[in-house]
C-alpha cells in the first residue's frame, strides 16, 4: 500500500495532501478537500453525479484515482458561480428551467454541460443532450434537462 | 465499494512499464484510462498487489499517419480519435465505433488501447480492430511481437498477451479513400452495453466489391470475423448481389450467447436484419455520393 503527495488547484485554490493510492479523486474531493458538491452515486461510472471537470474535460471522479490528478487543475460545482454569488450561465439556465428537483444528479449535469459550454465552444444541441446520456436522474423526468441543454446551445451561438 | 489497498506506480517511458511488469510477475495490473478497470478496483472484484499506471508515458499516446496505415498509441483517448480529421476521412468506420462507447464523460478518459486489450464480447473497438484487419504491437522485457487482431482475443477478456507484455500501439492497415464504411450497433440506450452489432468497410472497383472486411460484436465470446460473408461479396456485382444471402451466411457464423438483455435467437434475428439492411443503406447512399 503506497502513500503518495499529491498537489492540485481545486477551484482555483492549491490543496496538497499524503494520500493513500487507493483513494478515489471523487473521495478526495469530499473528504479532504471539503468540497461535497462533488456527490458519489454508484461510484462505477453509472450515474454520473461525481461528474467533475479535469484540466478542462468533464470526467467521472469516482473512475479517477486522487493521486493521477496530482498537478491537475480540478473544478467542482462549488467553483462556478461568481465570488458574489451570482450564477453561472449553466446553473442559472437549469434554474429558469426547472431542471432540478432533489438535486443529487444536478452537480454532475452541471459540470458536464459547462465543460462543452466553456470558452468559446460553440456545442450544438444534439451534442449537449448526447452528453446528457451519461447522467442519471431519478425525479425530473429530463425534460426540464434537456430545455436547459438547448437554451444552452443557443445562448452560444446567439453570442458571436 | 472502495479499492482493496495497492502499490501505485507511473512509469514514464515504455522500457520501465515492461521491467516493472516482468518483475511483478502477474501481480500487477496495467492502468489505462481506467473506465472499466476503477469499477472493478471499487467493487473489488479485482485487487492487483500493484497498479502500473500508463498515462505518464507520452510515447503510448498520439495517431500517426503513415503510407501504409494509422498507428494509434494505445493511450489516446477516445474523445481524440473521434475529434481528429484525418481518421474522419481514412477510418470512418473506427471513428463511428468510438463514438458508440460509453458516455462523453468516459470517453474523456477512456483509451484505444484500453478497450482494445480489456477485449469486452460486446465492445467496439476489439471488432473494428478484427474487420478492418489491425495488428497489435506488443512489447516485454523479452521483445516486441505483431498479433494480428483476428488472433488476439481468445475468449470474454481473455488475450493472446502475456502477463508481462504491454500494448504498445495498434496498427490499422490503410484502406483507399472514398471506402465504404459500414456500422450498425442495437442497443438499450445510449451509452448501453451492445446488445450486438457490426463494423467493418468494403471497397468498390467496377460496381464490383473487390475488398471486404467485416465483423460482429455482441455475436459470441469474442469479436467474430465474418469471413465466409466477405468471400462471398468479393468478386459480386454491387447491382445484383443479395444482401440477405450475404447476412444469412454472416449469421452462421456467429455464437450469440442468451443473458439478461436479449436471446440468442433474438440476436441471430436482428443480426440478419441490421448486417443486410447496413450494406444495403451503404450502398445507397454511396450511389447518391
Amino acid at each position: 500500500m503506497s502513500t503518495h503527495h499529491v498537489e492540485m488547484i481545486i477551484n482555483g485554490r492549491r490543496h496538497a495532501a499524503d494520500i493513500e493510492a487507493r483513494i478515489a479523486l471523487s473521495d478526495f474531493l469530499r473528504d479532504d478537500a471539503g468540497y461535497t458538491g462533488v456527490h458519489v452515486g454508484c461510484e462505477h461510472g453509472v450515474c454520473g453525479a461525481c461528474t467533475v471537470i479535469v484540466d478542462g474535460q468533464a470526467v467521472r471522479s469516482c473512475l479517477m484515482l486522487a493521486v493521477q490528478a496530482n498537478g491537475a487543475r480540478v473544478t467542482t460545482v462549488e467553483g462556478l458561480a461568481a465570488p458574489d454569488g451570482s450564477l453561472h450561465p449553466v446553473q442559472q439556465a437549469l434554474l429558469e428551467e426547472h431542471a432540478l428537483q432533489c438535486g443529487f444528479c444536478t452537480p454532475g449535469v452541471v459540470m458536464t454541460l459547462a465543460a462543452l459550454t466553456a470558452d468559446d465552444k460553440e456545442p450544438t444541441e444534439e451534442q449537449l443532450l448526447a452528453a446528457m446520456s451519461g447522467h442519471i436522474c431519478r425525479c425530473t423526468g429530463y425534460q426540464g434537462i434537456r430545455r436547459a441543454a438547448k437554451r444552452l446551445a443557443g445562448a452560444n451561438q446567439e453570442k458571436t | 465499494m472502495k479499492p482493496a489497498p495497492f502499490d501505485y506506480i507511473a512509469p514514464s517511458s515504455i522500457d520501465e512499464a515492461c521491467a516493472i511488469l516482468s518483475e511483478a510477475g502477474g501481480g500487477a495490473t496495467v492502468l489505462a484510462g481506467g473506465q472499466t478497470l476503477m469499477p472493478l478496483l471499487n467493487l473489488r472484484m479485482s485487487q492487483p498487489f500493484v497498479l502500473v499506471d500508463l498515462n505518464k508515458i507520452a510515447d503510448l499516446k498520439g495517431i500517426a499517419h503513415t503510407n501504409g496505415g494509422t498507428r494509434i498509441g494505445p493511450m489516446t483517448r477516445q474523445c481524440e480519435v473521434i475529434d481528429n480529421k484525418v481518421l474522419a476521412r481514412e477510418l470512418p468506420a473506427l471513428v463511428q465505433a468510438a463514438e458508440h462507447i460509453g458516455h462523453h464523460q468516459t470517453r474523456n478518459r477512456g483509451t484505444i488501447g484500453g478497450s482494445i486489450a480489456l477485449g469486452e464480447p460486446a465492445a467496439e473497438l476489439p471488432a473494428t480492430a478484427v474487420a478492418l484487419g489491425a495488428s497489435i504491437e506488443v512489447r516485454s522485457t523479452r521483445g516486441t511481437r505483431h498479433i494480428p487482431a483476428g488472433e488476439f482475443y481468445l475468449g470474454p477478456y481473455m488475450n493472446a498477451l502475456q502477463a508481462d507484455e504491454l500494448v504498445t500501439a495498434i496498427f490499422f492497415p490503410g484502406w483507399p479513400t472514398g471506402h465504404i464504411t459500414l456500422f450498425r450497433e442495437v442497443a438499450q440506450r445510449p451509452g448501453d452495453f451492445a446488445l450486438l452489432g457490426m463494423v467493418g468497410a468494403v471497397c468498390i472497383e467496377n460496381a464490383k466489391f473487390v475488398r471486404a472486411g467485416i465483423a460482429w460484436f455482441g455475436m459470441g465470446p469474442t469479436p467474430i470475423r465474418a469471413t465466409a460473408a466477405e468471400q462471398m461479396l468479393l468478386g459480386q456485382s454491387v447491382d445484383a448481389f443479395d444482401a440477405q444471402v450475404v447476412a444469412d451466411r454472416a449469421v452462421a457464423d456467429t455464437a450469440p450467447f442468451d443473458d439478461h438483455h436479449a436471446s440468442a435467437e433474438y440476436r441471430r434475428t436482428v443480426g440478419r436484419r441490421i448486417f443486410a439492411r447496413t450494406l444495403r443503406d451503404a450502398l445507397a447512399t454511396e450511389e447518391l455520393a
